[in-house]
């Protein structure tokens, strides 16, 4: 079957990371076997769409930080936003991060068992390669195939009347609720996302959809497009990067000293780009007390934490998915996916690409916001099955 | 014998038309045929001694007594004066206000007069700086008064120096400076550089709080002020009028002294700028070119720098001092003598090239606001009958209309461009939604009161200021702008003049007839 590879290739990695434009490099469309189902219970999977994630784009482009080497193996197909059908026709999303469960590790770490699957400490133990997720484990594939393994844990109908464009938008707006709900409940909020990529944009959506307690809601949007949707799905301020504090000054009613620095700011910052100067905006506009949540993948960043020491701000991350205290314990791809049909997200949908124009399907992504897009995904369904 | 002011029709000689664009200028070929240039007159002859006129003007008021009468000890005496927006550019050393004064102070002192108090008449403008203080009043003033504690800068939003004198029979509210109010006697030293200044809008704007300044700095009273160089027919006035005279009816006696300039903007090495094209010299052109290719090389920075250091040689043409009144009539007489064009008809399209300087950026940047403001609200309202374009027509502006505020000045300003024009450029609707909240803003209000930061509601007088224009104009265009900026103003960006005259042709047809307003030096055109 025909599937983008990516193998570990030191000198690929190095090349695509001098590489402008997103070059994938490290990537390769390969004609391979469909992987060996690694247990009982295991499915085959045929994606239907793949979406093209912001980590996907660390990866491919050599940028990726090197915390992940222990936890993913190679060679390994991307793709780990998954939309596709079961060999018995069940249209299902895939969820993919690969805990104790599902690599037959028992008993399970503390973390999966109390159900919190992401904290999962066993990512390299049982019957699979290590892999923090499906689209890193060289077991399993990924969906930037014509097929993947599934365990049946992994798998979430879609109903019928979803398209899959709705679908594929399930697994992020599931970071999203997650990171959505990672603060506590504190009435009369006043948030900002920083962002307007497709994490951006489903934050908004979720912070608008499960939490009551969002007063005033503050986007960084760097394009048109990106400012449109922002203020759709419920922003209430909407501002170009560099306009942020000034906004936050505005809307809390804070000062601005000399030096630029606020004397308060919003109760939660929510980092959807992950980036040193992201980063270091969202500490910039964080009240005293305030949490700033992580939700973009950072990598290797430097920052000045003194704002976070002084102010005694939290800052956490928000991985994946997994049941929500702050919703009864209801799991996020549940949330998601009142999230994405309340919301309408399968809108994000922009542009989607045959495996074989992969190289100009990454250089979208890569640029999504500039062109106008937001997620760009491969789409599976058309493509010659062997 | 300075020329009067003079409408040039273009014709094929004509050569290029120099045209202001911020900290530059650029020369433009206007279509012949169908343009005219509008020039000012030349400066008038100074007064030849302005310090003996000054002294007579105390001694021979106009319907009022002669000062020294005025003045007794143990009296308290508070003089007021204009502030930093005037006159423009800066004048060369002796400022107008600096020979007022010291003749006010001698006549005092000889009274025996102690308890005297300067105030610098800030309404909602920011407060000036020890130098630029002493620029306007003099080292002697400022050194006998300001250590003491007695050289004041108006606060607006101090409720503890402000007192409510009454309602006009308009409803509104007249608020001004305590101190003022309650002195024996008020002197008002002015600059006259336009006829929108002084009369009773001296001390009713000048000494006023936002909630007095907001009865006619409004988008109703702009767009009913037509235009408010023209008092008679200025709205902005009316209301000023209306609150000085209950200032007078409750007991406060004010002793208004106002000056005018000529209209020699220009030291002489720039000398072109006064002159009409056809008159240059061989050395204007070779100075023109040097300047223009210095500027063009120079970061905005310098540049900016160079053009705020420009002090002009206006001299004082005349003094009125006594009833106010009676004084701003003769003032305004001179101001008139001294900027009228008679202008036939309108045309289709007005041309203003922007300067690097309107009242509101001294020592400062000209930031999109303030284009704004400087274009629509003042080059259009310098006129006397009808604007120079006709309803509906297209404005061109010429400046380079930068994204960049100075943040010391016009804090507020930034958050105007921000988030008040990114939702709407309606005067009204800005008016209405995000007045109050600016208005009301504690940064802001911190910045004005112990900085040096224009009131927070600032930038939307400005705004209003050009609502009359807005309203009349079908489309205004700014030549070789910053895009992004001249959009979120609301208007269309062009590279050129012949860019500009192309998309103005959507709107006013192939062959517009157009006026260009060769402004400064400043001049109001007496449209028929």
């Amino acid at each position: 079957m025909r599937a983008l590879r990516i193998e570990r290739s030191l000198a690929r990695f190095a090349a695509a990371r001098v590489m402008p434009n997103h070059r994938p490099v490290p990537v390769r469309l390969a004609d391979i076997d469909p992987p060996e189902l690694p247990g009982p219970g295991w499915q085959l999977i045929r994606p239907l769409l793949s979406g093209i994630c912001g980590s996907d784009l660390a990866t491919v482009s050599g940028r990726s930080s090197r915390w992940f080497e222990p936890i993913v193996s190679f060679p390994f197909v991307p793709g780990h936003e998954v939309v596709g059908e079961t060999e018995d026709g069940r249209r299902v999303v895939i969820e993919p991060v690969l805990h104790c469960r599902i690599r037959g590790v028992e008993p399970p770490c503390v973390a999966c068992a109390s159900g919190h699957t992401n904290h999962c400490e066993r990512l390299t133990a049982g019957h699979l390669k290590p892999g923090l997720q499906t689209g890193y484990c060289r077991d399993t594939g990924g969906g930037w195939s014509l097929a993947l393994a599934a365990h049946p844990l992994q798998l979430h109908d879609v109903p019928p009347e979803w398209t899959d464009e709705a679908a594929v938008m399930i697994e992020p707006t599931a970071c999203a609720a997650h990171a959505a709900l990672v603060p506590s409940p504190s009435e009369g909020m006043r948030a900002v996302v920083i962002g307007a990529g497709t994490m951006g944009l489903a934050t908004i959506a979720s912070l608008r959809r499960l939490r009551s307690d969002v007063e005033s809601l503050i986007a960084v949007a760097k394009h048109p497009d990106q400012r449109v949707l922002a203020r759709e799905l419920g922003a209430t301020v909407v501002v170009e990067p560099g306009e942020l504090r000034r906004a936050v000054r505005r809307t809390t009613g804070s000062w601005i000293l000399d030096n630029g620095q606020l004397t308060g700011g919003a109760d939660v910052v929510y980092d959807c780009v992950g980036s040193a100067e992201s980063l270091a905006e969202g500490l910039a506009v964080a009240a005293p007390g305030a949490t700033v949540v992580v939700v973009g993948m950072p990598g290797h960043v430097g920052i000045d934490l003194t704002a976070l020491w002084q102010r005694e701000i939290r800052l956490v991350g928000a991985y994946a998915y997994g049941p929500e205290p702050a919703a009864g314990g209801r799991h996020s791809f549940e949330l998601a996916a009142q999230v994405v049909e309340a919301a309408r997200l399968d809108r994000l949908v922009s542009a989607a690409y045959p495996l074989d124009r992969f190289a100009d399907a990454i250089d979208h992504a890569a640029h999504a916001g500039r062109r106008g897009a937001a997620k760009v995904v491969f789409d599976l369904r058309h493509e010659k099955r062997r | 014998m300075p020329r009067p002011g003079f409408v040039l029709e273009v014709d094929r000689s004509t050569p290029p038309i120099l045209t202001w664009h911020g900290e530059g200028f650029r020369l433009e070929k206007l279509p012949a045929g169908r343009s005219r240039v509008i020039y000012a007159p030349e400066p008038l002859e100074p007064l030849g001694d302005p310090d003996e006129e000054i002294r007579q003007a105390l001694l021979n008021p106009l319907d009022c007594d002669p000062l020294p009468t005025l003045l007794f000890p143990g009296m308290r005496l508070t003089i007021a004066f204009d502030d930093i927006s005037l006159p423009l550019p800066p004048m060369r050393r002796p400022d107008n206000r600096q020979r007022a004064l010291e003749a006010v102070l001698d006549l005092a002192a000889a009274a025996g007069v102690d308890d005297v108090v300067l105030i610098c008449a800030l309404a909602l403008h920011r407060r000036m700086t020890e130098a630029e203080l002493r620029h306007a009043v003099g080292d002697r003033v400022y050194d006998a008064f300001a250590p003491s504690g007695r050289l004041l800068q108006h606060d607006a939003e101090d409720p503890n120096a402000l007192v409510h004198l009454g309602v006009t029979d308009q409803g509104e509210d007249v608020e001004i400076n305590k101190r003022a109010a309650e002195s024996d006697l008020l002197v008002y030293v002015n600059i006259n550089l336009v006829a929108m200044d002084g009369g009773h809008k001296s001390v009713a704007t000048g000494l006023a709080s936002y909630r007095s300044l907001r009865h006619h700095h409004n988008v109703r009273t702009m767009r009913h002020s037509r235009s408010f160089m023209d008092q008679d027919h200025s709205e902005l006035h009316s209301s000023n009028w209306r609150m000085g005279r209950l200032i007078a009816a409750s007991g406060v006696r004010v002793f208004q002294i106002e000056t005018t300039l000529n209209n020699d903007a220009f030291p002489s090495q720039m000398g072109f700028l006064q002159k009409r094209e056809w008159e240059w010299t061989a050395r204007d052109r070779a100075t023109y070119l040097a300047t223009t290719r210095s500027l063009a090389l120079a970061p905005p920075r310098t540049a900016r720098s160079i053009f705020q250091a420009i002090k002009a040689p206006h001299s004082m043409t005349s003094v009125h001092a006594g009833e106010v009144e009676a004084v701003h009539r003769a003032t305004t007489a001179m101001v008139y003598r001294q900027q009228l064009v008679p202008v036939e008809g309108q045309t289709d399209i007005a041309v203003f090239g922007l300067p690097h300087l309107c009242p509101y950026n001294v020592n400062s940047i000209m930031n999109p606001i303030l284009v704004m403001c400087m274009g629509l609200g003042y080059l259009f309202n310098l006129y006397r009958g009808k604007p120079i374009v006709r309803e509906g027509g297209v404005a061109i502006l010429s400046h380079p209309t930068p994204w960049a505020f100075n943040p010391v000045h016009h804090p507020s300003y930034i958050d105007f461009f921000e988030e008040v024009l990114a939702d709407t450029t309606d005067p009204v609707e800005i008016e209405k939604n995000y007045e109050e909240r600016f208005a009301t803003d504690e940064w802001y209000r911190h910045l004005y009161r112990t900085g040096h930061a224009y009131h927070g509601v600032h930038p939307f007088y400005m705004w209003y200021w050009g609502a009359h224009a807005l309203e009349h104009l079908a489309r205004v265009i700014i030549v070789a702008g910053s895009p992004r900026a001249v959009r979120r103003l609301g208007f269309s960006p062009a590279s050129t003049l012949q860019d500009a005259l192309e998309m103005a042709s959507d709107v006013v047809g192939r062959d517009p007839t157009i006026s260009h307003l060769h402004c400064p030096p400043i001049m109001i055109a007496d449209v028929e």
